[in-house]
């Protein structure tokens, strides 16, 4: 889409078509599907953080009379190391495997070693305590330093460091090491009349999901089976399922259930496969559902990270190099999202002199998962934070300073292709312009911006419009909605029809129902399932004027479709769309459209954010008293949800930046595995987001949509923490900034 | 299985008989907001629970000339309602107002919060500020017990077998006195102190402290009245030395431990921070009221 043009629904602020199911509570969650003859899963967990795995014996557990079936890892079968896709990026089987249920090691506090099915949650609870497993526990390995320490103990005898020229010849907790760059950093520097260089820490944040993992299985006599389950990508479940059971994909039907958030954390498959293990075994449906403190300790939270930055410029704030290093954890496996780190740190600068080098470590935790623009926060974090300081010691105000530096179309990026159009200018410009920006900072306060650059992802998706006679159609689509993606679909579609949103009803089906989709992740669906939407309803106008056609004895060139009107461009006559499906069955059958694609030319989003705190100079504790996000949505589709995905984005990043960190003992506990002391930010904590939506059309999309899920998580951890720094003076180097490392930064600097 | 027997006695003898002479684990069900998960959580394969709601008395308020005769088990919701008992003790309501949300006050109560007898519970800093007495009910008759020598540790009180908090006596203030209570919270509700302070102040017609009371919650295995603190802003107009004065004097009393929520050095520059704050706004209150 190059230019601007009118729209009749897109735009608009439709009633949300899954509303009312929620708000009655009528929608049906994870937990919410109970069978006939349904028996209860639970998951024995380690509680250990790194140790061998001697002995398991079942045997006690399996002879309770009220115990129907038990499995361990030897349940899978062999399992071989393969890459399949799961979820949001490419995922090795056998970690997969090993981490739904574990092999001859325990990686991490919490990590799944068995489970046993019963009658009812609290006997299969009990007899959980009946298995003997027999452990020698090994040195734990807590963060990036130690684990990449010569001598440190080793996670994976096989792992040896990818990345170099020469692998290593002996096993390392590195699992890969990579360096990007562009231009003469070495000659970049040397350019430079000022140059700012700090370390950083971020630590282990969960997405925080209210509704934690939960699923219903059933394995049936002939080899049918079904898992009930709330995901992300119910396709993408039903090919790790099938694989870790050797299951044929025709014979395994995921059906994704609502959602109660996901964030990127619900990508990954934990307790279904073993659900439809004890199912297979037992012969009676299993339930499985997570307690919260199983989501905290054993679930993917997004990396901790280490991180270097240094950023050089010439006295009138031209940014001559840019230089980056980071180690991210992750987890008990390989495959941090250091890569989109390495890749997204300094992207939002048009700069030539660029280097960048990462390392994914395995730790002893719990493995990481997708987060909102899995792997960006961090490290544009250690980026915006040196560009601030850059700012202040050049004496230039730093959306000025992004200005001079911003990219914009024709940027080269790190990581290979030139930037298409995208709105960083643009969204610096309503910073600039915004009341926040121009309002004045109250005394004893700090205000802090940050840029944040996320890529966004098309791919797969599959879609149907069926028609009914009544002119009405339901929209069939396989993308699971989190962040109210039917609401657009219904107006994408509603667009192209020509006919009001609400006569056409949006609904994800299951895997047996449409050809592979992708899962929800990576701001891809209002873009891409949003695509195969309007190429769906696109069929469907062509065979309303070929039907129309045949009626009126023309061909389906001379029919024009205007308004929800057919007309015969020779013979002026006129059918609605209604008119013409209810005529359907004479046309020679009824009428439903397809767009099943790969959609490319996701257009990237960046985010401004401003943030205004106030800390209290006695006990360190922050309030964030005003907070502006600023986002490029391309076109917004339905604004009110375009908002929300800003606000969200940025209360997210907010918790990240304040309280919220996995704490562990000397052991590798986890000693906050709750919502009492991961603390996420209360609605009370927190000013009214301000949003401020900024339209810079992606030409790769029929009206211009960027996708938005994401990049809003970016800025704050940077906008927060220079703030927090700017009120009480000095610089913040870790985060969270909670109220014992703030005051203890007031003190002691 | 878990067996479960529930008893509801409308007389504090029925109650103390079933609590003496149950030979499985007995507890007392106010709000149960706290029983409720711990019962759930606990091992117990049969239990006694002895529901105090229906006794008379238990979940009223009465403020006389002399005292606020509280009813143990009466909901922080309709505790908080009382403008009476807040304009006499606005620190003990606002207290009472911190406990968990609005949801959970509808259950909660004040005697439910004592004697659970957490080192972090927000009443008891409060109560003990404005010296206030237990009445327990036994089954060798009825005894008094100041709260600040109620709870004797984590999760535990004076209460023996049969025992049951009857009332909770706050003495009338006496004139030109008012109290705070604050805790400290990384966030806005919803979390459970890192320090808690409650405060009660006498002024005379000159302003000057003639009398105090200073507990602080969250900082030691229960929470702990400090004399040293009082002592401090007594005979001062609460200037700033007197102010910095108390809050050393509960620093230094205070003996906290570094967990989840707080480290030691954290806790204890906090809960003088608090004690400061709160004198300042108990004295403010006692200059208006």
């Amino acid at each position: 889409m190059s230019e601007a043009r009118e729209f009749k629904y897109i735009g608009q602020r439709t009633i949300r078509p899954d509303g009312f199911d929620k708000v009655t509570g009528r929608a049906q969650y994870g937990a919410d599907l109970n069978l006939p003859g349904m028996i209860w899963g639970r998951t024995l967990r380690s509680p250990h953080a790194h140790a061998k795995i001697l002995s398991i014996d079942t045997s006690k557990a399996e002879a309770h009379p009220d115990v129907f079936a038990v499995v361990t890892f030897k349940d899978f079968g062999s399992v071989e190391g393969e890459s399949i896709n799961a979820g949001e990026g490419a995922a090795d089987v056998l970690d997969l495997a090993r981490n739904c249920l574990a092999d001859d090691k325990v990686l991490y506090h919490g990590h799944a070693i068995a489970a046993v099915a019963a009658r009812t949650e609290r006997v299969a609870d009990d007899a959980l305590a009946l298995i003997e497993v027999k452990y020698e526990v090994l040195s734990p390995v807590l963060d990036v330093e130690d684990a990449m320490k010569d001598g440190a103990p080793i996670l994976h005898e096989d792992m040896f460091t990818q990345g170099y020229e020469e692998t290593p010849s002996s096993p390392s907790n590195i699992a890969t090491r990579l360096e990007m760059k562009m231009g003469d950093i070495e000659a970049g520097f040397a350019e430079a009349d000022v140059i700012v260089e700090r370390e950083f820490r971020t630590p282990t944040a969960h997405q925080g999901y209210i509704e934690p993992h939960a699923c219903t299985a059933r394995y049936d006599e002939d080899g049918q089976s079904l898992v009930w389950c709330c995901t992300q990508g119910h396709f993408d479940v039903r090919t790790s399922t099938a694989k870790l059971l050797h299951i044929d994909l025709s014979k395994l039907k995921v059906v994704a259930s609502e959602i109660g958030g996901g964030f990127g954390g619900k990508t990954v498959v934990y307790q279904e496969p073993v659900a439809l293990a004890l199912s297979r075994k037992s012969g009676r449906p299993v339930k499985m559902v997570m307690n919260r403190d199983e989501v905290f300790m054993a679930t993917g939270p997004t990396s901790a990270a280490k991180l270097k930055a240094k950023v050089g410029a010439k006295k009138d704030g031209t940014i001559t190099a840019m230089q980056g290093w980071m180690a991210y954890e992750a987890g008990a496996f390989k495959g941090s999202p250091m890569m989109p780190g390495v890749m997204t740190m300094f992207t939002p600068y048009d700069c030539g002199n660029v280097q960048v080098e990462g390392f994914d470590v395995v730790v002893n935790k719990c493995k990481v998962a997708a987060y909102r623009a899995p792997g960006a926060p961090q490290a544009e974090f250690a980026a915006e934070m040196v560009v601030n300081e850059l700012a202040e010691e050049l004496g230039m105000d730093p959306i000025e300073l992004r200005l001079k530096n911003a990219a914009k179309e024709g940027t080269q990026t790190i990581y290979g292709p030139k930037l298409k159009t995208v709105g960083l200018v643009e969204c610096l410009e309503a910073a600039r312009d915004s009341d926040h920006y121009k309002s004045t900072l109250a005394e004893g306060c700090g205000r802090g911006i940050a840029a944040g650059f996320w890529f966004n992802i098309g791919g797969q998706s599959s879609v149907s419009i069926n028609m009914n006679t009544d002119g009405t159609g339901t929209i069939i689509e396989g993308s699971p909605d989190i962040g109210g993606s039917r609401a657009s679909m219904q107006m994408m579609a509603a667009e192209v029809l020509q006919i009001e949103p609400s006569r056409l009803k949006p609904i994800v089906a299951d895997t047996d129902s449409l050809p592979y989709s992708q899962g929800t992740g990576g701001s891809r669906v209002t873009f891409a399932t949003g695509m195969a939407v309007i190429e769906a309803a696109e069929d469907v106008v062509r065979q309303l004027k070929e039907r129309a056609a045949a009626i009126w004895n023309v061909t389906a060139e001379q029919v024009d479709y205007v308004d929800g009107v057919a007309i015969n461009t020779a013979g002026g006559e006129k059918m609605t769309l209604a008119e013409v499906c209810e005529a359907a069955e004479k046309t020679g059958g009824q009428i439903s459209g397809t767009g099943n694609i790969n959609a490319r030319g996701a257009g990237p989003s960046f985010a401004v954010h401003l943030c205004d705190t106030k800390v209290d100079k006695e006990t360190g504790k922050v309030d964030v008293v005003r907070y502006t996000a600023i986002q490029d949505a391309g076109k917004a589709i339905h604004p009110s949800y375009v908002e929300g995905q800003l606000q969200g984005g940025a209360v997210q990043g907010i918790g990240w930046a304040l309280n919220e960190e996995y704490i562990y003992n000397d052991d590798g506990v986890m000693e906050n595995p709750g919502f009492l002391d991961y603390r996420i930010p209360l609605a009370s904590d927190l000013p009214m987001i301000e949003a401020i939506i900024v339209e810079v059309p992606n030409a790769f999309h029929p009206y211009g949509v960027r996708g938005v899920g994401e990049s809003g998580i970016i800025p704050p951890l940077a906008a927060v923490g220079w703030s927090v720094g700017n009120a009480i003076g000095r610089k913040v180097e870790e985060l969270p900034c909670s109220p014992p490392r703030v005051l203890s930064l007031i003190q002691n600097g | 299985m878990v067996s479960v027997v529930y008893e509801a006695p409308d007389l504090i003898e029925g109650a103390v008989n079933l609590l003496a002479k149950s030979d499985i684990p007995a507890h007392v069900l106010a709000g149960g907001t706290d029983l409720i998960i711990q019962t759930n959580n606990s091992s117990d394969a049969e239990r006694l629970i002895v529901d105090v709601k229906k006794i008379a008395g238990m979940t009223d308020a009465n403020l006389t000339d002399a005292a606020l005769e509280l009813g143990p088990s009466m909901s922080c919701a309709s505790f908080t309602e009382r403008d009476d008992i807040k304009a006499v003790y606005p620190g003990l309501v606002e207290a009472a107002y911190l406990i968990g949300s609005t949801q959970v006050q509808g259950r909660a109560s004040v005697g439910g919060n004592l004697c659970n007898s957490s080192p972090a519970a927000d009443t008891i800093p409060a109560l003990i500020a404005n010296g206030a007495q237990c009445v327990i009910a036994g089954p060798n008759g009825e005894r008094t017990v100041p709260v600040e020598e109620f709870v004797t540790g984590v999760g535990q009180n004076c209460m023996e077998k049969g025992e049951l908090l009857k009332q909770i006596t706050v003495p009338r203030p006496a004139a030109n006195t008012s109290d705070a209570y604050l805790r400290f919270i990384p966030r806005t509700e919803m979390d459970i102190a890192v320090a808690g302070a409650g405060v009660s102040v006498t002024l005379d017609d000159t302003g000057t402290c003639t009398a105090a009371r200073v507990a602080i919650g969250a900082v030691a295995p229960t929470a702990l009245l400090v004399p040293e603190a009082a002592d401090a802003l007594v005979g001062s107009k609460l200037d700033e030395a007197a102010l910095q004065a108390a809050a050393d004097a509960a620093s230094a009393a205070s003996n906290p431990i570094t967990d989840r929520r707080g480290t030691v050095e954290y806790r204890r520059q906090v809960v003088g921070v608090l004690v400061k704050r709160a004198a300042s706004i108990a004295a403010e209150r006692a200059k208006e009221g």
